[in-house]
């Protein structure tokens, strides 16, 4: 199921120079501003919460994830160099399936260490504070990368579609409409985070057990519809 | 032995049908694919090696299924026309991670590193690479499992003569080896160095199938349009319908030209010349009027 080699391409076309910046760009925002936050205000575990809520889970999250999982494959399907991976006796959902553990760590190593990092500096995990959002932050990156490396590998605009997802519905919609939070992988994330916390400042939507459904659910329709659509993706020729 | 056979072969996007119920066998050795740009010589190639469903009909390769069956890539190396191909890596990281998706090592890419003469710029990154090294180094990572079916796409386009010479040497080893190669272009001259077998595709369509010689023979016997000027173009005319090379000449009066239509290549070029020094007649433009590749092409559809 997973082929070292296709791994071995992935996390070197993703850790690429400029998609490394990017990468490597929010992170490094995240902590600044919580080394600001806690210069300026004081550890408070309120403040911690909505930074890590806000900033964090619900933006930082999204993008690395989008970046991490449409950039799996996305690029290769579009410049056509896919085929040195399509044209080998390779079962293709094994190339998705590793494409999307590279996804995967890669959304979490981008995402979840900083969060934590950030958490840290904030308030020092107080009402485990930072842990939990860590946790959602782990938590989310897998349905992340699982749902954008679907985007990657069915459109041509994944990056746009990804981004437009992330922060218009999980962001915007999801903060007026309250329906639209059921669906919504930051909420899911929530829902575990709670768990985790334990107290009143991690709060979901949803609850655990119909999160951890749909978490499960996605991650896996996702990755199955997407070495689906490899089997017949189609090269297009240059003329 | 391995042999590519297409079964009525249609594909079209939408309404635009670029291939058109097209049935032929691929035997070893070297075969050309042969047509104008946009004859649908790519979506063949895409469906003979797996990367198109085609709309009707079935590709099979030694009686197996091509599209959707990763198995078969066992047998088939594939020589994209795309450039395209993770220029981050050196040539030969490049070829030992195609080496590895065939369940192969190192030792298997140092080897086609070593057939397309590239291992002394293999640990260069292939960003650096010219178009013909590229091409060797997709050529390496096509060999590298030893297949029997060879598919490439344009593999000459952008080469210098030099690097030319030595792909169609290479191809031709391949081809004498017993392996069945099959590559596409749109220049006859290409075709007819390297290729025993030609096959053409005008127009989606499968327009001529053969040997070499008698596909350039229907190409030059056709009837080939002339256009002349010189400095007496009746008494040229006159002296040159008198030969049964030329089968119409028209004097066009407005344009100061004489159209010819001559139906015997070589008899007519070296006819002309010759009436015209005998007659005293200055030549000042000899120039054909359907030349080009696709008036060539149409007229073998015809054909």
């Amino acid at each position: 199921m997973y082929d070292p080699t296709v791994a071995r391409l992935t996390y070197r076309a993703l850790l690429g120079r400029r998609r490394a910046l990017i990468l490597g760009a929010l992170p490094l925002l995240l902590i600044v501003i919580a080394v600001a936050v806690r210069g300026l205000a004081g550890a408070d575990d309120q403040t911690a919460a909505d930074v890590l809520g806000g900033l964090a889970l619900a933006t930082m999250v999204p993008i690395i994830g989008v970046i991490a999982g449409t950039g799996a494959i996305g690029p290769e399907i579009d410049d056509g160099s896919v085929v040195y991976l399509l044209s080998k006796p390779i079962k293709r959902p094994t190339i998705i399936f590793t494409k999307l553990i590279v996804a995967i760590a890669v959304t979490m190593v981008f995402s979840a260490v900083p969060t934590l990092v950030a958490g840290l500096i904030l308030n020092g995990n107080g009402q485990q504070i930072a842990v939990a959002y860590t946790v959602a932050a782990l938590v989310a990156s897998i349905a992340y990368a699982a749902l954008f490396l679907l985007l990657g590998t069915v459109s041509r605009h994944a990056v746009v579609f990804g981004l437009v997802y992330a922060l218009v519905w999980e962001a915007l919609f999801g903060s007026l409409v309250e329906g639209a939070r059921t669906l919504s992988v930051q909420q899911w994330a929530l829902a575990v985070a709670q768990k985790v916390s334990g107290g009143d400042m991690v709060t979901s939507d949803v609850g655990l057990p119909t999160a951890t459904v749909l978490l499960a659910a996605v991650t896996v329709l996702a990755t199955w519809y997407a070495g689906q659509k490899l089997r017949s993706l189609t090269l297009a020729g240059e003329e | 032995m391995t042999t590519l056979a297409l079964d009525h072969v249609s594909r079209w996007f939408g309404n635009v049908v670029a291939v058109n119920d097209i049935t032929m066998t691929i035997g070893p050795g070297v075969t050309g694919l042969l047509g104008p740009n946009g004859a649908g010589k790519s979506t063949l190639i895409n469906m003979m090696g797996g990367f198109l469903a085609p709309s009707t009909g079935t590709v099979t390769l030694d009686g197996r299924q091509v599209w959707r069956n990763e198995s078969i890539y066992q047998h088939i190396g594939i020589v994209p026309e795309r450039e395209a191909m993770y220029d981050f890596l050196t040539g030969r990281e490049f070829v030992v991670a195609n080496a590895e998706l065939h369940g192969l090592g190192a030792k298997a890419a140092q080897r086609a590193l070593a057939t397309v003469e590239m291992e002394y710029a293999q640990d260069r990154k292939i960003q650096t690479y010219s178009k013909g090294m590229r091409q060797r180094v997709k050529m390496a990572s096509a060999l590298v499992h030893d297949p029997s079916l060879l598919l490439l796409d344009e593999p000459f386009n952008g080469m210098d003569p030099r690097q030319r010479m030595q792909l169609m040497d290479l191809l031709r080893r391949m081809g004498d080896e017993g392996r069945t190669v099959l590559f596409s272009s749109h220049i006859l001259e290409e075709v007819e160095q390297l290729a025993r077998h030609i096959e053409v595709v005008v127009a989606g369509r499968h327009a001529a199938s053969g040997d070499f010689r008698r596909i350039r023979r229907l190409m030059t016997d056709r009837p080939h349009r002339y256009l002349v000027r010189s400095s007496d173009d009746r008494a040229l005319a006159a002296a040159l319908i008198a030969d049964p090379s030329t089968s119409g000449i028209e004097v066009d009066l407005t344009e100061g030209v004489l159209r010819v239509q001559a139906v015997d290549f070589g008899r007519f070029t070296a006819l002309l010349p010759r009436v015209a020094r005998d007659h005293g007649i200055r030549l000042l433009t000899v120039s054909p009027s359907d030349e080009s590749l696709e008036s060539v092409f149409s007229y073998l559809v015809a054909a």
